[in-house]
Order: structure tokens, then sequence, then C-alpha cells
């Protein structure tokens, strides 16, 4: 009999309470949700859970032995320390089974104030070092760590090697400049960010202007991009515009399009990523079901282990349909920067 | 790949397109507000997430069926507007297989926005609450329904 593969865990995104069971019913190892306020990275109008849902949310995944982690990930603002803590300490009461935190100084709290609460460094957290990730380890007790969409594989590799913290890479979702928790461009352009009120580029400074044949994105009044009618579009955000750069007019930054690891998912696996994690609780259920769906069948294949595994074609064709501007890359991973 | 039944994209025949814009548009605007106002008294749209829509006009747009629905919401009430107001709070655009896509959960809004088959104009905040609100809905099991907003395990095969 042929030894079934370890694999990764499936971290999915969870932005409401039919996305949290769209995720659970397609075979999501974990799902990760927020409050509806601004203790998170996806503060956006109308989103996340208020105390009734996260409750009925954390019963209906643990009840088919599904894990929930709860992103408490931005940073606690000037003389406000106290809603950031009254946040770990719901986490805590809820049950969850782990809290997703960036902010050494809340890291520092939770493992003072809450032993036994298993602690995951965020994304925004920025640890892109073995040694960043092994001092959360040494003063806050982490068990797990959210590397940054900068490293190559390589690199991811390099961190994996010199910890035993558990590592959580990204797998798929929209792809931002990538440079999680240290990306000031929102605040640049509207004096809001993720790491400040949770909300990269927030809608309400976000304008699309509709004109014959094309569409204009505006920002905080800052021109964005324009598209023409059959030009795939892209989320509002400073990093995936297109600007004049020595005279020429490109995606200087970023261009509009989703992280897929399909393709290099054996590579992850055997490198010994503990969990990859799907961008998207700003999306709705159907997007959380398609790519779930879709994740959970690839990693399957995988750990069968009987065969080489060759990514499906539905795969990727579901895959690429949802992505940001239509079209995926593998990001940093298999860059040859260092 | 979908379960039971799917709804593919399809374009209406421009002869939609030519004539809608001539036919009146009330009814379109009565039918959707009678079923909005149906849908918050059964509370399938809770009440409070309907508070933000308080005083604020908006416009659906069907392209290709050259038709429009145009309503706002007053003192918790959906109410249809007569005629399209000229600057709408908030208006969403595209064609009828990408609307019936969207009711049925069949694919998500943002990948249509990303494909250019959703517009959406005006308050773009607004938007994104009632974008929200109605994915946080949670369909009744309905057997008929169940078979297109139920979001089952679906190998690939």
């Amino acid at each position: 009999m042929v030894a079934r593969q370890k694999i990764p865990e499936l971290i999915c995104p969870a932005g409401s309470l039919p996305a949290l069971k769209a995720a659970v019913d397609n075979g999501a190892d974990a799902v990760y949700l927020g409050y509806r306020d601004d203790t998170n990275a996806r503060n956006f109008a109308g989103l996340n859970f208020d105390h009734k849902a996260m409750v009925e949310g954390i019963r209906y995944a643990q009840s088919r032995r599904r894990q929930v982690l709860m992103a408490i990930n931005t940073f606690a603002q000037p003389g406000r320390a106290a809603d950031w803590r009254r946040a770990v300490d719901g986490a805590a009461d809820l049950g969850v089974d782990a809290v997703i935190l960036a902010d050494v100084g809340l890291l520092d709290y939770a493992s003072k104030t809450h032993p036994d609460l298993r602690l995951h460094l965020s994304v925004q957290g920025s640890a892109t070092s073995y040694e960043a990730v092994n001092f959360a380890q040494r003063e806050f007790g982490i068990r797990r760590a959210v590397l940054p969409r900068v490293l190559t594989l390589a690199q991811v590799e390099t961190v994996i090697r010199h910890t035993t913290v558990a590592i959580e890479v990204f797998g798929f979702g929209s792809l931002c400049v990538m440079n999680e928790g240290r990306c000031w461009l929102s605040s640049y352009a509207t004096g809001e960010s993720p790491n400040t009120v949770g909300a990269c580029s927030p809608a309400k400074y976000v304008k699309w202007e509709r004109s014959p044949g094309r569409m204009s994105t505006r920002l905080n009044g800052i021109l964005i991009d324009r598209f023409a009618d059959d030009e795939p579009a892209g989320y509002p955000t400073l990093c995936k515009g297109r600007f004049e750069v020595d005279g020429a007019t490109y995606y200087a930054l970023e261009e509009p399009t989703s992280l897929n690891v399909l393709e290099i998912l054996p590579a992850i696996a055997a490198i010994g990523v503990a969990a990859i994690k799907v961008e998207g609780r700003q999306r709705s259920p159907t997007y959380v079901a398609q790519v779930t769906r879709t994740l959970r069948a690839a990693l399957d294949e995988l750990a069968r282990g009987d065969r080489p595994f060759q990514a499906k074609a539905a795969w990727r064709t579901e895959l690429a349909k949802v992505a940001e501007g239509s079209q995926v890359t593998l990001g940093a991973y298999n860059r040859p920067w260092r | 790949m979908s379960q039971g039944f799917s709804i593919p994209r399809f374009k209406l025949p421009r002869l939609f397109s030519a004539i809608g814009p001539h036919l009146p548009q009330w009814p379109h605007s009565l039918a959707l507000a009678t079923a909005l106002n149906a849908a918050a008294k059964t509370g399938l749209l809770p009440a409070d997430s309907l508070l933000p829509l308080e005083g604020r006009s908006f416009v659906v747009e069907v392209i290709d069926a050259g038709g429009q629905a145009s309503f706002c919401y007053r003192d918790g009430l959906f109410r249809p507007l007569l005629s399209a107001p000229t600057a709408p709070d908030l208006s969403f655009r595209a064609n009828l297989s990408a609307f019936l896509q969207l009711l049925a959960r069949q694919e998500d809004p943002d990948t249509l926005f990303f494909k250019r088959e959703l517009s959406v104009s005006g308050d773009t905040e607004l938007g994104l609450v009632v974008k929200n609100m109605l994915d946080a809905i949670e369909w009744p099991q309905w057997p008929v329904l169940s078979s297109v907003t139920r979001f089952r395990h679906q190998p690939f095969d």
C-alpha cells in the first residue's frame, strides 16, 4: 500500500456565515474570520460576524471537526488598546481554535492573559525571516506563522528548516504589492490602511466612473486606472494602478492578478509547509465554494501519492475564472530574486 | 461540473435592447420593490442591515433587456420610482444572465466585476453594503432552491 503523503491544511476565508458554511461544506480544514470592526484587516462595510453569527459559525465548523481561526490582525490604535484586548478575550471565551495576531503588544497580552489560547502570527506581522518567527515563538509562544508573499519558495524552505513553528503560506487569492504589514500605499492616498482601520483603499474613497467605451477608477480623487470595455479589471488599489513612468504608462508596481500555487503544490508539501491559506474574506460564498472545492480536490489528489501530481485542466479553469484581472501568477515563489 | 441547474452566460438578442427602453419601466420597478419588501418582511433581509439604505436611491439596469428598475428605500420600505433618478446613489449594470447567475449564487460578484460583466457606479461603499448584505443571506433550503443555492461538495471528474 502506498503511504499517503502529508499535505498542508487548507485554510479558507469566511466573511459571512454562508461563506463559512461554503468553506466547511467544500472541504476546508479550517476557516478564518473576524469581528465586524477594525480589529481585523478585512473591515469592510457589511462584512464579517456579529456575536450571534460568530457563535453559530464556530458551532457549525467545530461540530464538523474543522477549526476556526479568528483574525485580530490590525494594530491597536492609540488610546484604544482595550478594544483589541477585548477582542482577544472574546475569542478565548468563544473557544476558537486559534487567534491570528500581528501587533506585538497584543501578542504579549494574549500570551500572558490566555496562556492556553493558540497564537498564530498574522501575515500583517510581516515576519519574513526565521529569526523573526523564532523571536515571536520565544517571546509569545506562537505556534504558527503566516509568511508574507515576498518570499521565494527557496526562502520559505529556509525559514521552515530553521524553526519549529508551523509555517503557513498563501495558496490562492488576490495579489497585492505583497509587502504585507509594511505597505503604506493606501495610507498615502487616503490616510487609512489595513494596519490602522482594517481596510486597504476603503470603499468610501473609491469611485468608478463610466464613460462611453471606458471606465476610470479613482481613489480619493487620484486616477488609478482606465479600462477599455473589454479589458479585465482589478481592485481599486494604488499598487494595481497604471502609472506613467519615463514616458510609458503601465502597471509599474503590480498587475491585477491572483496568486495560484496549484502548479507547485507538490513542492510546497515537500518542503514542509503546514498550511495554505486562501485569500478573500471580502468575496462571496460562491467564490469560497469554488476555490475551496478546487483546492480540496487538488490536495486530495496530492495526498494519494500513488501517481505523479498533475493539475487538472478543470481546476486551472475554475481558479483562473475567479482570479482578479482574470489572470493568475506564482508571484514571488518562483522569482529569481534574493 | 455544476450540479443540477446551471445558468449559462448568454446575451439576449438585440431586438430586446432596441425595444426595451421604449416600454414603460415602472412595472420592473414595482416588481423589484415588491420582491424586496417581501424579502425584508420574511426576515431574509435582516432589518438592521437595511438601515444604511434609508433615504437612498437605486437603479438596476439590465443592459441586453433594455430595461431598468428604479427604487428607493424610505421609512423602512422599498418604493418604486416612476422615473429613473438622474443621479442615483447606487446603480448596478449587467446583462440578464449575469444578474441571474448572481441571484443563483452561481458566480461571484467580484468575478463578474473583474470580467467587466457587472459594473457599479455611484456610492461605492453603499454598493459594498448591498453586496455584503446579499452575500450574508441564508437562503431557505427549499427543495427547488437548494439545487441552485447550496454549496455541496462536488468532486471533479
